[in-house]
């Protein structure tokens, strides 16, 4: 797990992992690149081909290497690209939610969130709330170093 | 017990199946037995020590099994929510087992504890079990059972987790979780963990670390846990079979609780029931997305 990340004052910096769906939200990302929008830069963008494909592990596997914070985000309802994926999803994260908050991961330090191919501004309200809010809770460690 | 023998005889000697599946008295207690032949219906037992979950048995990865042909097995309310999932998953076909229903008051933590059952040595699980007997079943015996004495239930534990803050439930489950060493026990015993190649043995790329370091234990254990979610038929055999006494079943018993508050499905043995997982509504509930 590296270290985690300060900036020139030594303040925390948190590093977030956001999952997100090709045919929305990466698009919806790429527009708010591309309209000039500022937003925290702490975020690291993984593309998937749909929110159906974005498996819990990938979650866990992101805290275990070392993130403080992941978004997973794509297409609303009634919107996805394969009909029907973001609906198993959501029942997948509605689960893998309440399961993590039981083991003692703060569900605040995943946002799950629908942002269209049109919402470069939600995508990055989406980033800048969750980066203050993991920068509030501070470095995440699962376990501790040998 | 002799209604449970003479039913066996019965489907022997009828060739109505080639072998029963139940459970016998062995050296460290009681223990699953096959039985082939007419003269060992004898050895068949039911009590409080039959703890273990034939239906695992049913997997049709277990080739060597499936070779004996048509199988009568004996199975508890717990069993029988086992078979149905398989039935439901498309694993083994109604008719291609005998279902021999016990009424169960309860058993033991532990096959080898010779005790009566007390409040002292039942398994968790059974103290707030709401089914004696099985309903997918050709075949019922035994008088029925009342419920077992039993203090301190599963409930109340989940309860007070919840009670705590993030980091104190954090703390605990790493500490729950430090002794565990991959062996993958809980996967082996369970009857729904029937995936071909399953994702712990996946190394290109590695999700679940194989070696015993705490750094996998959320990644094996929640997605054990999630990989059950509306599946688990709560047997309790991951935490029997469990070496270093993880209480695995706290995780399957929250993902259970969360199954039936937020889609309203409750495990039974019914395989006609569609399952959570794999089914959506379009208006499902989406309080925590943004």
């Amino acid at each position: 797990m590296s270290a985690p990340v300060t900036v020139g004052n030594g303040a925390f910096e948190p590093s977030i992992v956001a999952f997100v769906c090709n045919w929305c939200t990466y698009t919806g990302a790429d527009l708010a690149g591309t309209s000039r929008i500022l937003m925290a830069d702490n975020v690291r963008v993984i593309r998937l081909p749909c929110t159906g494909r974005i498996d819990t592990l990938f979650i866990l596997k992101a805290f275990e290497r070392g993130a403080d914070g992941v978004i997973v985000s794509g297409c609303h309802p009634a919107d996805c690209h394969y009909t029907a994926g973001n609906y198993h999803a959501r029942r997948r994260f509605a689960i893998f939610r309440e399961l993590m908050n039981f083991v003692g991961i703060d569900p605040r330090r995943v946002t799950f969130s629908w942002v269209s191919a049109s919402e470069g501004g939600k995508w990055a309200e989406v980033v800048n709330s969750t980066t203050e809010q993991v920068r509030q809770l501070g470095p995440f460690a699962t376990y501790p170093e040998a | 017990m002799q209604e449970l023998r003479e039913l066996a005889r019965k489907l022997l000697q009828e060739k109505q199946v080639s072998a029963i599946l139940g459970y016998e008295h062995g050296r460290l207690g009681t223990r699953p037995a096959f039985v082939t032949d007419v003269a060992d219906c004898e050895r068949l037992v039911f009590d409080h020590r039959c703890v273990h979950n034939l239906a695992a048995y049913l997997s049709p990865r277990r080739t060597h099994i499936a070779a004996l042909g048509r199988l009568a097995v004996v199975v508890k309310s717990c069993d029988a929510r086992a078979v149905a999932g398989l039935i439901r998953e498309s694993q083994i076909k109604r008719e291609d087992v005998v279902l021999i229903g016990v009424r169960c008051g309860g058993v033991v933590r532990d096959a080898a504890d010779a005790r009566p059952l007390s409040a002292d040595n039942v398994a968790p699980r059974c103290v707030a079990c709401e089914k004696r007997e099985p309903t997918l079943a050709d075949h019922l015996v035994g008088e029925p059972k009342p419920a077992p004495a039993g203090s301190g239930s599963r409930d109340a534990r989940l309860s007070e987790i919840e009670a705590m803050s993030a980091g104190e439930r954090l703390a605990l489950w790493m500490q729950l979780l430090a002794p565990c060493t991959r062996c993958h026990a809980c996967r082996q015993v369970c009857p729904m963990c029937f995936c071909e190649r399953c994702i712990a043995e996946k190394t290109q790329p590695t999700w679940i670390e194989t070696s015993p370091h705490a750094r996998g234990n959320l990644a094996w254990h929640l997605t054990r846990a999630l990989h059950l979610a509306g599946r688990c038929v709560d047997c309790g055999e991951c935490e029997r079979a469990c070496p270093a006494q993880i209480p695995l079943g706290l995780l399957n018993r929250k993902v259970a609780r969360v199954v039936a508050d937020r889609y309203g499905y409750i495990v039974a043995d019914d395989p006609s029931t569609p399952t959570p997982i794999g089914t959506y509504q379009l208006d499902d509930a989406q309080e925590f997305i943004q």
